[in-house]
């Protein structure tokens, strides 16, 4: 059986563990109270993170456009953009993936000759990364570009007044 | 030589080792992007408070008085005589947990302290230490432990991630209200210099000029006379704002946030037309020109302070009563904290009569102040304005109920009221159940908080509610977030555009302005912001073309 497949059947097991090792980097508390929670509107955080992993599960098995995948990326790092101090921090997660698969697959993998196949995925979660860097900033620069555009926004009917655009000033 | 980290060593829980440190023992992580940056003393000195210095957060030094702890423990030894409240609220929680997860900074952030059971730790372990015999012998073991610096600090960092929404106590069993906790908390951060910047500025503004944003009563007129212009251009219909108007019937008072800045600024035209359809007779006051009160953010007694200009120009006027505009905290303070600060009888002001329907607004018979909510409902139900819901066919709407009106007052089913009867039908979709009404989730900026070094924090605070909005927006194709609140329509905007940037803010009297249907007005080809209206002019010209 190819790479893919395996992956494919062992979905949810994978993408479970992902999301639970993402879930134990929050304080012992929170990590229990994001497993436990399970309405999505009582949970957003672990909604975010369930939805992103997932999603993020499938750019590496399907072929996708790069929008998608920047989106996949969008959804979990848009959260660890807020939360974690460094650009390392915020995006370990997606590493963490290689061995989640090696410890998941163990078997199949030493049965079957799927190494190419692994290096291979193994290439594609580092590019995942590196597009993570780019949504990282993006993520960064919105925030800058909101605390500018706040500040305007607060004499934004006194700038319609005097005939001005946000722009101008 | 230092290894390089592999990345489970940078996820700092995955290696995490039990036991887990206590929560005393885990002091705040002072990162850019969660904390409202200290007062500058210029505001302090405007308003006289005391210890006004520049301070910096990650300083190590505060600059705090040298006998700071006798005056927070005097203070906190004050307040426990005067509020009953609060002896009854250190002394009664079982620390059941009911509360722990069902605040959204708690939700956002995921740091256990904005847990507000330990949010209420954080002052309770002082109470125990210096008030309680049982704290005063057995120090920690019995959750108590000494008024130290970084406690103080651990003060300041969540204090101010506490927004007063009350949502936790709506799950307490023992109803223990977190928020009324943090305020006298400020209070005593206030006692000793520590303010946030933010709420300061606009609190001095507010004092000295006469509202948050520091406008003049020339301006304050001069915007809102630009805005009946606004009015008169899109609709035809000439609005007659008047101000400081001696014999007036009602005072009108709304927060700076609706006279200056978009989008409240469409919701005050809507106010405007509201007025002249009605023929109400009503005066703005340059006086009484800041409905909100970041006064109230800081201690009851800076909320006294700004609040009481509110009545006492109600009664330099002669109005009989107040009409109050779209907003969340004001109403608050309005309505269960006015009369309490007045301090006498409100004599002067009568019971609160719709002068249109004759309706009789019994729950103001104390404070003598409506919302304009209410006021539009109940002329809507006696069928006294003529409506088009077609005019905002543009809109698809959810609502958030801000938590002060919501949950502080229980106004959950006029502003739908409102607008069902604006909107075509259809066009209003609820969010989830747990996250509307009494359920509501803060929209993460209330409280003083909404400064914008502190943007990240405000971000995570707001996930909740923008996590409910992005699935009505997906689910439903939702375009609009309606809300009654002035701070909402400040900071909602921002955090749509984090969380949802398809969606759009607007008041709710901002849509009934569009949909007035007035005698003698000119063909509506727009809405009040100047967007084409669906099915109207060019775009119904263009429609019964390329039906032909
Ligand atoms: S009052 Fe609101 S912000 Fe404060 S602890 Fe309770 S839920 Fe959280
Ligand atoms: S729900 Fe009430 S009693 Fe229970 S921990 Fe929270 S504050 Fe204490």
């Amino acid at each position: 059986m190819k790479l893919a497949d395996l992956l494919t059947q062992k979905k949810s097991q994978i993408v479970a563990r992902w999301i639970n090792l993402l879930y134990d980097s929050y304080p012992p508390e929170t990590a229990i109270f994001l497993k436990k929670e399970k309405d999505k509107f009582d949970n957003p955080i672990g909604y975010g993170i369930s939805r992103g992993l997932n999603g993020l599960f499938e750019t590496l098995v399907q072929e996708m456009e790069r929008e998608q995948i920047l989106a996949a990326l969008d959804e979990v790092i848009r959260i660890r953009a807020l939360q974690d101090c460094s650009p390392s921090q915020a995006l370990a997660f997606i590493f963490l993936l290689k061995n989640i698969v090696r410890e998941e697959l163990a078997e199949e993998l030493e049965q079957q000759n799927l190494m190419e196949e692994l290096q291979e995925l193994d290439a594609r979660i580092d590019g995942l990364s590196l597009l993570g860097f780019d949504v990282y900033t993006r993520r960064r620069e919105k925030l800058q570009d909101m605390r500018i555009n706040e500040v305007k926004n607060r004499v934004s009917g006194f700038l319609r007044k005097s005939g001005m655009s946000m722009n101008d000033i | 030589m230092a290894k390089v980290p592999k990345p489970s060593e940078l996820l700092p829980g995955i290696s995490y080792q039990p036991p887990a440190k206590g929560w005393m023992d885990v002091k705040p992580d002072f990162r850019p992007g969660t904390y409202c940056n200290p007062a500058a003393p210029k505001w302090m000195e405007w308003i006289g408070y005391p210890y006004p210095q520049a301070r910096s957060i990650p300083d190590n030094e505060w600059g705090l008085p040298d006998n700071w702890q006798e005056i927070v423990l005097q203070g906190m030894e004050d307040r426990l005589d005067r509020f009953r409240s609060l002896k009854l609220f250190f002394d009664i929680c079982v620390r059941c947990g009911a509360c722990a997860d069902k605040c959204h900074f708690f939700l956002g952030t995921g740091d256990p302290k904005n847990m507000p059971v330990l949010r209420a730790e954080l002052l309770r372990s002082v109470y125990r230490r210096y008030f309680k015999k049982i704290g005063r012998v057995l120090g920690e073991i019995a959750g108590a432990r000494d008024l130290s610096e970084d406690v103080i600090k651990e003060w300041f960092f969540y204090l101010y991630q506490c927004t007063i929404c009350r949502r936790c106590s709506l799950f307490c069993p023992y109803g223990i209200d977190m928020a009324e906790m943090t305020l006298l908390g400020r209070e005593l951060l206030a006692s000793v210099g520590l303010n946030i910047d933010w709420a300061m500025a606009s609190v001095a503004q507010c004092y000295d000029k006469g509202s948050h944003i520091g406008a003049t009563p020339q301006a304050f007129k001069d915007m809102i006379d630009f805005l009946a212009e606004e009015n008169e251009r899109i609709t035809g219909i000439t609005t007659t704002p008047s101000y400081n108007r001696k014999g007036a019937e009602v005072l009108f008072v709304t927060p700076s946030g609706d006279y200056f800045a978009d989008p409240g600024s469409f919701t005050l035209m809507g106010y405007l037309l509201l007025f002249e359809y009605i023929g109400l007779d009503y005066t703005f006051s340059t006086y009484a020109a800041e409905g909100g009160n970041f006064g109230w953010f800081i201690s009851h007694e800076m909320g006294k302070r700004l609040n009481s200009k509110i009545y006492a120009e109600a009664k330099r006027l002669g109005v009989k009563w107040i009409l109050g505009g779209e907003c969340g905290h004001m109403w608050r303070v309005c309505n269960q904290y006015m009369p309490t600060y007045w301090g006498e009888p409100v004599n002067f002001l009568e019971e609160p009569v719709s002068p249109i329907t004759g309706t009789r607004f019994e729950n103001a018979k104390i404070h003598k102040m409506v919302h304009i909510s209410e006021f539009t409902a109940d002329l809507i139900k006696n069928g006294k304005l003529n409506l088009d819901p077609q005019r905002n066919a543009h809109i698809k709407l959810t609502f958030h109920d801000s938590c002060n009106t919501a949950r502080g007052m229980g106004i959950f089913e006029e502003p739908r009221y409102i607008i069902n009867n604006v909107l075509p039908e259809g066009h209003f979709v609820e969010m989830p159940p747990n996250t509307i009404r009494e359920k509501t989730f803060c929209c993460g900026s209330s409280s003083g908080i909404n400064a914008s070094e502190n943007m990240e924090l405000r971000m995570q605070g707001g996930l909740p509610r923008a996590n409910a909005v992005r699935w009505v927006y997906e689910q439903y194709g939702v375009n609009h977030l309606g809300c009654i609140c002035a701070l909402d329509r400040a900071t909602l905007p921002t955090l749509l555009e984090y969380w949802v940037p398809e969606m759009q803010v607007t008041g709710i009297t901002e849509m009934v302005g569009n949909a007035l249907i007035f005698p003698d007005e000119i063909e509506r080809t727009t809405d009040l912001r100047d967007r084409d209206l669906e099915g109207f002019g060019e775009a119904a010209e263009e429609d019964a073309e390329e039906g032909e």
